[in-house]
């Protein structure tokens, strides 16, 4: 397909199911904050204290030449397997994998090549529920045991679709401000919203790790669908518990505000959690927007 | 917590290897014959006791395995275990298991209590087919039966808070008559008032007080609320972001509830433990009523509604149970005299402006005069304060678009298929464009460019001179136009009757278009990167400014000419399905929608914190802005297209029985 013009990223990294834990290769590529589109770093690390990394992550990053006019499109996805006995990890791979497959064939071609849209043809919300939906029934079929969390993001020119399922979090950092995309499906974070605990009783309390909801727990899952805008010079920060359960937002868009480049930010962020205890898998996408071309 | 129940609440851990065989002894007396359930510390089994060699005498062994490498969470699991065999041994209720024994073997641990034939509430759920629901009355008997086991509880010499009460640990005997027993007490607590405790319980049917360490008896009142909000409506709280009862009424899930029912459920979940019931005791004699309606027939309910109606009162009184904060909204009585009110609120009109024919048009208000158009081919402008005339002019057809105030000009089309713009403060015309159809759709001003945009009915999309009505291109829209247009970024979004949604350049060239089903009458709005309109095939969408595909839509299945309003980040519109949706921009999710019994065609007005809009059966209505619950309504004597503007607190409409009313926001 000719317009595929550039691909930055591998299509897939997700962290090797063996047991030894082998070294994740971060990306390589050359990425600044300055080039036009999107631009995209990542990183995944086992932590300070596990063994085993359960989380997944994929990043897909293109140009499409479509109608005279050159679209950025990506795809980015961060999910937290859980359930002991290594299915963590077969979860979040799992539905990293089914995510991917789904978006690809239901909105990249689909929707990217054409100037007449169509009723007929399914809203982006509904083929990202579809999409989680998927996941889901893969995850009760194949590993019952396990569930994992679920974040996906959708770039689309300047458009910014974003699903999720847990406590994976995506934030938009913008003009020095970082803003959460995603409301944990957290007991605590409900607990901490209506004011029963503060946030620092928050980081301690016995269930904060209980979620409700989580993909491959029950048949009718509800993903939540937010669609934003993805204004020029901005980023999309997603990431795993491992990070802002240890970097707090603050610190985060401290990171964010320096840097050299796109993968040094990603490294930093993953450095900090790791000084900060690192007690979880730590993972980490970031993607930049630059001035789009028209 | 152990590593194995981190997160997934949902989900038992697996100590799957560690189940006993069938056959096995223990304490030389109890011979194992099958694992009942799982539990969160070991298997619940099936049982027989040996001493009674003739008989066979059936026991329930629950186990508990200290497998945790956690030596603090193995005390605390060893003393809640031993908790749940003294607390059972000291109560003597039919409601509650029998306990027989307790011992340990090695690193297990065993309670040996009475068998209850039977299933637990968790599996009845489990077992009924999909799309039916267990029967109310059933269900408000379970409740009754656990109101008095729970207030048997906490009256009890050393008062217990069970704390933990959920479908799973209500078992339901095959035998007798339908008798529920309460099982599991391995959290259930002395108390005294306040006092903190561990936060333990189940997420979903906990109240949110417990996860700051406090038990009480209106916790296990909570509860019970949300375990029959489960078995009634199906609707697992473990799923649903916790605390978030206050949006789901049982009826939402299962229409079929009385309402009775659920306000008892909502008021035993409310948020804030003061405001539920005071006592169990409370509670039940509240579900013995809505049990007492739920098997009276229709006609007694009806005859009891009179009894209960104070004479010289329209409401049913309210029962004294009902101490909710929000008492429900009762339908009011129906009455069709003109003018009357008949709504929660009072209004009555400030004044009312007679035309000599219909009014269709939506005013406009701008510095204390109100543009109107009707279909008596006038133009008015009126008085915002007195409702006097201040100019009229006459026209050739007509006027069934709405007025658009530019500068020192209002303008304004015609059935005559004309495009007037008068000066507004003496209606002298400043000029006039001509186009080969008759024009419904409102004129949209882009400042920026000094243009006005419209559409006719004959096919085409008009950009001219705002200043001198001059055209400057025309795009054919392949069907007739009545949506407005609206201009955004350099691209022009309009409706048309051939069913799409066009966006086309300043230049007058198709940029995208979007397909539906059926034409496309409501105007579009734009609100950051989506255009946001309604179409005749039933469906709201979300679409994207750039490219057109959509992002999300909202199916009414009625089709939809009410134009969207925009205010913050929720967009409103009308159907003609008799809603009034209240939408999520972000996400597309419905946040709330009232139902106006009648169609919406009126685009809804967002005025301090209120909506209006008008509908076919001629009410004007108004709704807080927050939730969709009624204010006032207000009835005219015909259909209400006309969509309200409002200055100064008071809110203008046109009515299709010939008048302009200026009604108190
Ligand atoms: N006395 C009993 N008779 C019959 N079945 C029982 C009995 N006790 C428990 N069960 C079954 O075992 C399941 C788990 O028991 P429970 O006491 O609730 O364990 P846990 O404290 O681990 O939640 C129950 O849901 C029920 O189906
Ligand atoms: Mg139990």
């Amino acid at each position: 397909m000719q317009f595929l013009r550039r691909i930055f990223t591998r299509e897939k990294i997700s962290v090797d199911t063996s047991l030894e834990t082998t070294e994740i290769e971060t990306d390589t590529s050359e990425v600044s904050h300055y080039m036009p589109g999107l631009n995209v770093a990542y990183q995944t690390d086992v932590g300070q204290v596990r063994e085993q990394n359960e989380d997944s992550l994929y990043a897909l990053n293109v140009y499409l030449e479509a109608n005279d006019e050159t679209i950025p499109f990506g795809i980015f996805i961060v999910a937290d397997g859980m359930g002991g006995y290594l299915k963590g990890e077969v979860a979040s791979s799992t539905a990293v994998h089914t995510v991917a497959d789904y978006l690809l064939s239901n909105i990249y071609m689909p929707i990217l090549n054409e100037n007449t849209q169509s009723a007929k043809q399914k809203p982006i919300r509904e083929i990202l529920e579809d999409a989680i939906l998927m996941a889901n029934t893969k995850i009760m079929e194949t590993t019952p045991e396990a569930g994992t969390t679920l974040t996906v993001a959708m770039v689309m020119r300047d458009e910014l679709h974003v699903a999720h399922v847990g406590d994976s979090r995506a934030y938009l950092y913008h003009d020095n401000d970082l803003e959460q995309l995603t409301v944990d499906h957290s007991l605590v974070a409900r607990l901490v919203e209506l004011g029963q605990v503060t946030p620092e009783e928050a980081l301690v309390h016995p269930q904060r790790n209980v979620l409700y909801r989580a993909v491959g727990q029950t048949d009718d899952l509800d993903a939540e669908v937010y669609y934003r805008s993805f204004p020029a010079n901005s980023y999309l920060l997603m990431c795993s518990d491992g990070l802002w359960g240890l970097v707090d937002d603050e610190e985060i868009a401290h990171i964010l505000s320096s840097p050299p480049n796109l993968q040094s930010c990603v490294s930093n962020l993953i450095t900090t959690a790791n000084a900060n205890g690192g007690d979880d898998n730590i993972t980490v996408i970031l993607v930049g927007m630059g001035e789009l071309p028209m | 917590m152990s590593e194995e129940t981190r997160r997934l609440k949902v989900k038992k851990p697996s100590i799957g290897d560690q189940v006993l065989p069938k056959g096995a002894i223990l304490q030389e007396r109890y011979e194992i014959l099958r694992a009942l359930g799982l539990g969160g510390m070991g298997y619940v089994y099936q049982a027989r006791d040996l001493r009674f060699a003739n008989i066979k005498r059936l026991c329930a062994i629950k186990e508990m395995i200290s497998t945790s490498p956690d030596p603090k969470f193995r005390k605390v699991a060893l003393h809640n275990f031993e908790r749940e065999a003294n607390t059972l041994a000291s109560i003597n209720h039919p409601s509650v298991v029998k306990i027989y024994d307790y011992f340990t073997e090695g690193k297990r641990i065993y309670l040996v209590m009475e068998y209850v034939e039977g299933k637990d509430l968790e599996r009845m759920l489990d077992e009924l087919p999909k799309g039916t629901f267990l029967e109310e009355s059933r269900v408000l008997k379970w409740g009754i039966q656990l109101c008095d086991v729970l207030a048997f509880l906490h009256e009890n010499e050393t008062p217990i808070v069970y704390r933990d009460l959920k479908p799973p640990n209500v078992m339901l005997r095959d035998k007798g008559p339908d008798t529920v027993v309460l099982i599991d007490f391995g959290i259930a607590k002395a108390f005294q008032e306040g006092q903190k405790g561990t936060m333990m319980g189940t997420e979903g049917y906990s109240p949110p007080e417990q996860y700051r360490g406090i038990a009480s008896p209106q916790g296990d009142i909570y509860a019970l609320g949300a375990t029959l909000h489960h078995l009634l409506t199906r609707r697992d709280p473990k799923l649903q972001p916790p605390f978030t009862f206050h949006e789901a009424p049982p009826r939402n899930f299962n229409p079929k509830i009385t309402e009775l029912t659920e306000q008892v459920i909502m008021r035993s979940v409310n948020y804030d433990k003061d405001k539920r019931f005071d006592s169990s005791l409370e509670m039940g004699i509240a579900l013995q009523k809505a049990l007492d309606k739920n098997t009276q027939p229709e006609w007694m309910n009806q005859m009891q509604q009179i009894y209960d109606t104070p004479i010289g009162e329209e409401k049913p009184a309210t029962p004294e149970y009902q101490a909710s904060p929000k008492p429900p909204e009762v339908p009011a009585p129906e009455i069709s005299a003109p003018n009357i009110n008949k709504g929660t609120g009072t209004i009555q009109p400030l004044w009312k402006f007679e035309c000599e024919d219909d009014v269709r048009s939506s005013p406009r208000v701008r510095d204390g005069i109100v543009y109107i158009g009707s279909y008596d081919q006038w133009m008015y402008a009126i008085d915002a304060k007195s409702g006097s005339k201040v100019w009229k002019y006459e026209v050739g057809g007509g006027i069934a678009a709405s007025p658009c105030l530019y500068k020192d000009k209002v303008i304004i089309g015609s059935e005559d298929n004309v495009v007037y713009a008068f000066k507004v403060e003496d209606g002298t015309p400043a000029w006039t464009c001509y186009t080969k159809g008759m024009v419904r759709s409102s004129v949209h001003v882009s400042e920026e460019f000094e243009v006005a945009l419209f559409g006719s009915d004959d096919n085409h999309l008009y950009v001219i001179d705002v200043n001198t009505g001059r055209l400057r291109w025309k795009f054919h829209a392949g069907g007739m136009v009545r949506s407005t247009p609206c201009f955004s970024d350099q691209l022009i979004f309009v409706g048309s009757e051939d069913n799409h949604l066009h966006a086309v350049t300043i230049q007058g060239k198709s940029k995208w278009r979007f397909e539906s089903s059926l034409g496309i009458v409501a105007s579009p709005v734009v609100e950051g990167n989506l255009v946001l309109v309604g179409s005749k095939d039933g469906h709201f969408y979300a679409l994207s400014k750039k490219a057109g595909n959509q992002v999300w839509r909202v199916k009414t299945n009625k089709p939809i000419y009410s134009s969207p309003r925009v205010h913050g980040k929720m967009v409103y519109f009308g159907g003609i399905d008799e809603n009034l949706y209240a939408v999520e921009i972000q996400s597309g999710r419905v946040k709330w929608k009232f139902n106006a019994k009648s169609h919406i065609i009126s685009t809804p007005l967002v005025f301090n914190d209120a909506i209006y809009f008008g509908t076919s059966s001629g009410e004007v209505i108004s709704l807080v802005l927050k939730n969709g619950k009624e204010r006032w309504r207000f009835q005219t004597d015909g259909p209400v297209p006309s969509s309200p503007d409002g200055y100064e607190d008071i809110i203008y409409i046109g009515s299709t029985d010939c008048h302009v009313y200026a009604l108190p926001a």
